[in-house]
């Protein structure tokens, strides 16, 4: 076994890296920390911040990827040979899920197919019957399941809840209990407990009985939806979050230094905006995807399995959307930045020979701060759902990946079908909604928070 | 007489805290009253109490105001809109932003017109013809059809008091009518103002922090203090016997005050200033050719000797604060030379400007923009001695330094861990002080430092900076548009007007005996307090 | 104002030049005209006579941006870059690759676009000022407080659940209206209704709340006091002065979109089978048709370009403070 990290694993990484660093960073600056402070002090804020965690666990979960080695049939051979599958951490917790596939559509928690099949029973009679499915247990005692399940939900995240409470009470943990469960706490940390054991309990609930039942139904090809839809978390976000990482330095510098600069720094920079905004932006990343898939065509080499392939695909659709993503943000930060270098401040910098390089770095950017931290949070939701509609157009992420556009672009198909195949629209929608719903709400919050005109 | 508005026992609160402590006063027919405070004092709260516009968060714990004996509280909404403009008309502070930018000025006279008295078209149009008559709005024909952008601050103030005036109103409320005017205008609208109390027999509740101008105008004073009327007199008995300590103070504060001067000295230039033109290029037509160019400052020569104050006193658009810019090379000098030490300052380049930049500093007008608001006030004071190489070299006597620093400025020295939103205006322009003292300067350019501070927090800065020179003789270049300071601080006068310097001399010379029409146009227009004691 | 509309029509020349470099450079420098010839003349016996007879027949063989073999200006103006460029210029679009005429087939599906992008536009724009005003005019009471929550739900709801929603509930289920085609004239209006209404709702929660703060924001300027001071009842402030000056940075978002509904919505006409730009765009993708998407990208940025000058025009007509010279 050994570990092997797709191109879009690095950079997540990297970004959970980035992030706890500014984590540290903030915590040491009282003012930014007390900003951070009052976002969560609200608890619709502290709710939406454990369900982006909820997401974000998943998506790392499923973004450690091992090979195993393929067993040795034969002792003399002296290198390990590796299979070509990769596997993440997500798929080894649902193996019993990828293996159990159906032959076709089924419902939630259904026993049999959706639809009726013609089968010749053993007197040669042709009839139609609805088959029972494979990987389900007939006659199964749902409730007592549940209960298990859910009553070991409750003992994780309560366990989850001591350690927190613990490492927070520093000693007194009884007075803590008793303000987390009265609500007494500056931050709303009962709200997070609650969030949590319900997160909690759900998945419990659900990852048992996935070992008898299809929770959320199969797809055409009998796939499990559960499966797809968790497996769907990390296309989202990915495409939430990285398309932001990589806009975001051609956003800050360009925009600071048409800003600061001026003249023909400002004027090359306008003119590539505005050519770019200038493009439909579906089209511009409909011709980015189509010249990628002729590059990818031409170009086998680049990749060994399909998984990498269509993770190479994954990494080129959010280049291209950061490409298409940063003049807005760019065209904000230049305005602003045109506004603070006329404040006094900037120009008691001047006074005191302060060079350019350090007048950006200590008088703009932090000033800067709340308008791309603000812009992040917001194209968050707006990315998560632009993939939807991109796969829609067929140019999104791979066909084979897993991501809800690909799930409501194959479901779509079957809405003709009587009665509806709902569930695997539902599924995508729900776990989608649930996403974008959080951080538009925690966006909402940063918002109010970090914008100065906010302030009375 | 009889009593027009009177307000009873009125109290305000937000949340729990108390922002009006029962405030009382009358207001009789024909009597121009005087609210006086500094900021936060309440006295633009109970104006707005009265017209019942007070934002949605503050509320009215007790009291009750009665115009001519019906009470407003009691009102339902619907009847107050017929008594807002029509009975109660009010003024304010900011005429750029309190009219409507994209109507015209005569509409929007005429919608209150036409919302209580419902005349027709035409008659509507001949009344509002009539009063920018009144208020002397020159062609009132033609600018019945200007938008607000295309009037100067005076007539667009003259536009709101003929909106005021429209409905023939028992009283008017001039919530700082002329604080953001210039001196000159300030005094017309002062004129207008008295002429039109005068002609209608009009009451006004005139609310004001400048003492001098209440001398000018006020038949009755009350002075607020944090939410409370602390002395309501008549005028005349409030400037000769002033009973509460804070009103003694504040007039005190007000006057000014005159100090001998050491003439004489070496006459040790510093800084020589000669020739002096900025001009900022006009690009017009297709090409964005240069057709012409704002001559903002327009052949200035003077010099500042060392350990003295040049006051530069000019009206907005006078060009004195790009004359700041220019003597910090902060601007692009388009002729003339700016000596400091006998080295012209033009010809350097930004490396050999550094020592230079050590040598003159800068304290600005608004506290608030001022200091960068995410740095802590002694990251802000070291910025400079760091990028200069001026003082200690490593952190901790740095610290060590910073505190002293503040301590000189009578600032504490566990301030350095804040951050400037936790200080007020005036302490703010104390860091600034700090913060041009931390590199050791010999010449300070104060570009209006005073003029967004209040009365008493003014004299206090403006003290701390006469301390300091004559600690470290350092010299000043003192920007400032407020004629009652100059006495206090200046040793020589330069006036400015349009880019010029009209004259120039001694402190005593310039405000006794002004040569220039302009220089004594400006102090008659300047308001004064009457000379008592 | 004339002068301004020229310069800003000349500056418009050097942006779409820089559009036809991008598009250019990703179709041709990616995707050589070889790699098209090959993949136009099938896989099969491809000889390199056949490749440069259909290079030629398109004027696909001069090279890229310098032409060396050229003489003076010949040497830019020559090549393939310029030569496409001018096409485009003059809105000649060439044939696709199913051998249309491009230039024919998008004057026949811009009124479809229309007939869906116009009415959803309208509506959508006067109900989402409609309700941000009422709410404004109720702002922090709960009708205010509960709506601007149902805003971020209905924001956070994928568009494609409202359109395949509203096609289950109004077509399947209940039999309204046809589930998709199209007619022109007033019989094609029960095609047209669910696509608009459904585009109008999917865009309710992000325009309210963007009117909404564009309306609370005005109304805390002081001109807002004057007017209250006045004796002018909330309705009259609201319609007459906030309302107004309102205006102005809607305008800035609004009108540079007109233009641009020509082009059409790619979902929705492919949902409900529009034969619009937008679901000729869908199919060029999908069918890889690039003389298509090109044609399509150069159009788009045009209309943009339009929409631009147009904003700064009707900022002249509503912002008496804005002269252009």
């Amino acid at each position: 076994m050994k570990l092997a990290l797709l191109w879009t694993d690095i950079l997540v990484w990297i970004l959970v890296i980035s992030l706890l660093t500014w984590g540290w960073v903030v915590s040491r600056s009282p003012q930014v920390k007390k900003q951070w402070h009052t976002v969560f002090k609200s608890s619709i804020a502290m709710a939406s911040a454990i369900i982006l965690l909820f997401y974000l666990f998943f998506t790392l979960l499923d973004s450690v990827h091992l090979r195993f080695s393929t067993q040795p049939t034969e002792s003399t051979s002296e290198k390990v040979q590796y299979q070509e599958d990769m596997v993440s951490l997500l798929d080894l917790i649902f193996a019993h899920n990828i293996e159990s596939t159906e032959r076709t559509y089924s419902a939630p928690f259904a026993t049999h197919e959706y639809a009726k099949s013609i089968v010749v029973d053993e007197s040669g009679v042709t009839k139609q019957e609805y088959l029972p499915l494979k990987h389900v247990s007939q006659n199964d005692d749902i409730m007592m399941r549940s209960l298990f399940a859910i009553v070991t939900g409750l003992m994780i995240s309560g366990f989850l809840i001591v350690l927190h409470i613990l490492w927070r009470s520093r000693g007194n943990f009884r007075d803590e209990l008793k303000n987390s469960w009265q609500g007494k706490t500056t931050l709303p940390w009962r709200t997070a407990y609650l969030t949590t054991i319900f997160l909690v309990v759900t998945f419990t609930w659900f990852y048992t009985l996935s070992y008898y039942y299809h929770v959320l139904g199969t797809d055409k090809v009998g796939g499990d939806v559960l499966y797809q839809s968790l497996k769907s978390i990390r296309t989202g976000v990915l495409i939430g979050i990285l398309t932001t990482l990589i806009m975001l330095p051609v956003a800050v510098i360009l925009g600071v230094s048409a800003g600061l600069f001026g003249g023909w720094v400002d004027d090359a920079i306008q003119y590539l905006y505005t050519t770019l905004s200038s493009i439909p932006g579906v089209l511009l990343i409909a011709a980015g995807v189509l010249v990628m898939q002729v590059m990818m065509d031409n170009n086998p080499g680049w990749f060994e399995t399909t998984l990498e392939r269509s993770d190479l695909r994954l990494l080129f659709l959010i280049m291209i959307l950061g490409i298409t993503s940063w003049t807005g943000l760019c065209r904000l930060l230049r305005a602003e930045t045109l506004k603070i270098s006329q404040i006094e401040f900037v120009t008691a910098a001047k006074a005191f020979g302060v060079s350019k390089l350090t007048i950006i770095r200590r008088h703009i950017i932090p000033n800067l701060m709340h308008i791309i931290l603000i812009s992040v949070v917001l194209d968050f939701s707006g990315l998560v759902l632009a993939e939807a509609v991109l796969s829609y157009v067929g140019v999104g992420v791979d066909p084979t990946m897993y991501s809800w556009g690909n799930m409501i672009n194959q479901a779509r198909l079957e809405m003709a079908r009587e009665p509806m195949v709902w569930w695997s629209l539902f599924s995508a929608f729900v776990f989608m909604f649930i996403l974008v719903l959080a951080a538009n709400l925690l966006s909402d919050r940063v918002q109010k928070v970090l914008d100065p005109r906010n302030k009375s | 007489m009889s009593s027009i508005l009177s307000v009873k026992d009125l109290s305000l609160i937000i949340q729990r805290e108390k922002l009006l402590k029962s405030v009382s006063f009358e207001i009789k027919r024909g009597e121009i009253f005087a609210l006086v405070g500094e900021s936060g004092s309440g006295k633009s709260l109970t104006s707005l109490a009265i017209m019942r516009l007070l934002p949605d968060v503050v509320s009215v714990s007790s009291g009750d105001i009665k115009l001519k004996n019906n009470s407003l509280f009691a009102l339902p909404e619907s009847q107050m809109q017929k008594i807002r403009g029509k009975s109660i008309a009010m003024i304010f502070q900011e005429p750029m932003s309190a009219l409507n930018p994209v109507m015209t000025v005569g509409d929007q006279v005429a919608e209150v017109i036409k919302i209580h008295l419902g005349l027709k078209k035409d008659a509507i149009k001949k009344k509002v013809i009539s009063l920018f008559e009144e208020v002397a709005l020159k062609d009132p024909h033609e600018r019945y059809n200007w938008y607000p952008h295309q009037l100067s601050g005076g007539q667009k103030q003259r536009v709101m008091i003929a909106i005021a005036l429209a409905c023939e109103p028992d009283l008017l409320i001039a919530d700082e009518p002329t604080t953001a005017l210039d001196v000159t205008i300030q005094a017309e609208i002062l004129k207008l103002l008295k002429k039109i109390r005068a002609q209608r027999n009009l009451s006004i509740l005139f609310i004001t922090h400048d003492m001098a101008v209440v001398a000018q105008m006020a038949d009755r004073v009350a002075v607020m203090r944090y939410g409370e009327i602390l002395e309501q007199a008549d005028c005349e008995a409030f400037f000769n016997h002033p009973q509460h300590p804070y009103t003694k103070s504040l007039l005190k504060d007000a006057m000014g005050s005159k100090e001998d001067r050491e003439t004489g000295g070496e006459p040790d230039r510093l800084l020589e200033v000669e020739d002096l033109k900025v001009y900022f290029p006009i690009k017009k037509g297709f090409f964005q050719r240069t057709v012409g160019y704002v001559k903002a400052v327009d052949g200035v020569s003077f010099s500042i000797p060392k350990g003295k104050t040049l006051a530069l006193v000019g009206e907005s658009g006078s060009g004195k604060s790009t004359i700041g810019q220019a003597i910090l090379s902060l601007v692009h000098i388009t002729d003339g030379t700016v000596k400091f030490e006998n080295q012209n300052l033009g010809r350097l380049s930004e490396a050999e400007l550094k020592p230079y930049r050590r040598k003159i500093q800068v304290v600005f007008q608004d506290p608030f923009s001022a200091l960068n608001p995410r740095m802590t006030i002694g990251d802000i004071i070291r910025e400079g001695m760091v990028s200069l190489g001026v003082g200690p070299k490593d952190r901790a006597s740095q610290d060590e330094h910073i505190k002293e620093l503040l301590l000189k400025v009578d600032l504490k020295a566990e301030h350095a861990h804040r951050y400037p939103h936790e200080f007020s205006g005036g302490q703010r322009q104390r860091i600034g002080i700090a913060r041009a003292l931390a590199v050791e300067p010999e010449l300070i350019i104060c570009d209006e430092p005073t003029s967004a501070l209040d009365v008493s927090v003014r004299s206090q800065v403006l003290k701390l900076l006469k301390k300091l020179q004559q600690e470290s003789r350092v010299s000043y270049l003192f920007i400032t548009h407020d004629l009652s300071i100059v006495p206090t601080i200046a040793d020589e006068v330069a006036v400015m007007k349009e880019g010029k310097i009209v004259e120039h001399g001694s402190m005593l010379n310039v405000m006794e005996t002004p040569q220039h029409a302009y220089t004594k146009k400006l102090l008659e227009s300047a308001p004064k307090l009457p000379n008592t004691k | 104002m004339f002068v301004y509309i020229i310069r800003r029509i000349l500056y418009a020349i050097p942006i779409l030049i820089g559009v036809n470099l991008i598009t250019f450079m990703l179709f041709f420098m990616v995707n050589s005209p070889d790699d098209m010839a090959r993949a136009q003349l099938g896989a099969k016996q491809v000889t390199p006579e056949l490749i440069r007879s259909w290079k030629e027949e398109r004027g696909y063989d001069k090279p890229l941006f310098i032409n060396s073999r050229s003489e003076g200006i010949a040497k830019v103006t020559d090549t393939l870059f310029v030569q496409e460029s001018l096409k485009l210029f003059s809105f000649d679009f060439g044939f696709s690759d199913a051998n249309r005429d491009i230039g024919s087939d998008i004057k026949e599906r811009m009124m479809p676009s229309l007939a869906i992008a116009l009415p959803t536009f309208m509506i959508a724009l006067i109900t989402n000022i409609s309700l941000a005003l009422l709410l404004v005019l109720f702002r922090g009471s709960v009708l205010d407080t509960s709506m601007m929550i149902v805003a971020v739900m209905i924001m956070s709801i994928s568009g494609l659940f409202y359109i395949i929603a509203g096609q289950v509930l109004f077509s399947k289920i209940w039999h309204w209206v046809p589930i998709s085609g199209f007619e022109s004239g007033w019989s094609g209006v029960k095609f047209i209704i669910l696509p608009v209404m459904i585009g109008v709702f999917a865009g309710i929660g992000a325009g309210v709340r963007w009117y909404r703060s564009i309306f609370l924001e005005q109304i805390n300027q002081d001109y807002v006091r004057t007017a209250r001071a006045k004796g002018l009842s909330e309705l009259k402030v609201l319609f007459g002065h906030v309302l107004r000056n309102g205006m102005l940075p809607i305008l800035t978002g609004v009108v540079v979109v007109i233009p641009t509904l020509f082009m059409g919505s790619l979902i929705m006409e492919s949902f409900f089978g529009i034969p619009g730009l937008g679901s000729y765009t869908i199919d060029a993708i999908n069918s890889q048709d690039f003389a298509i998407v090109k044609a399509m990208v150069f159009l788009g940025s045009v209309f943009y370009i339009i929409g631009l000058i147009l904003t700064d025009i009707s900022y002249t007509l509503f912002d008496p403070r804005v002269k252009l010279s």
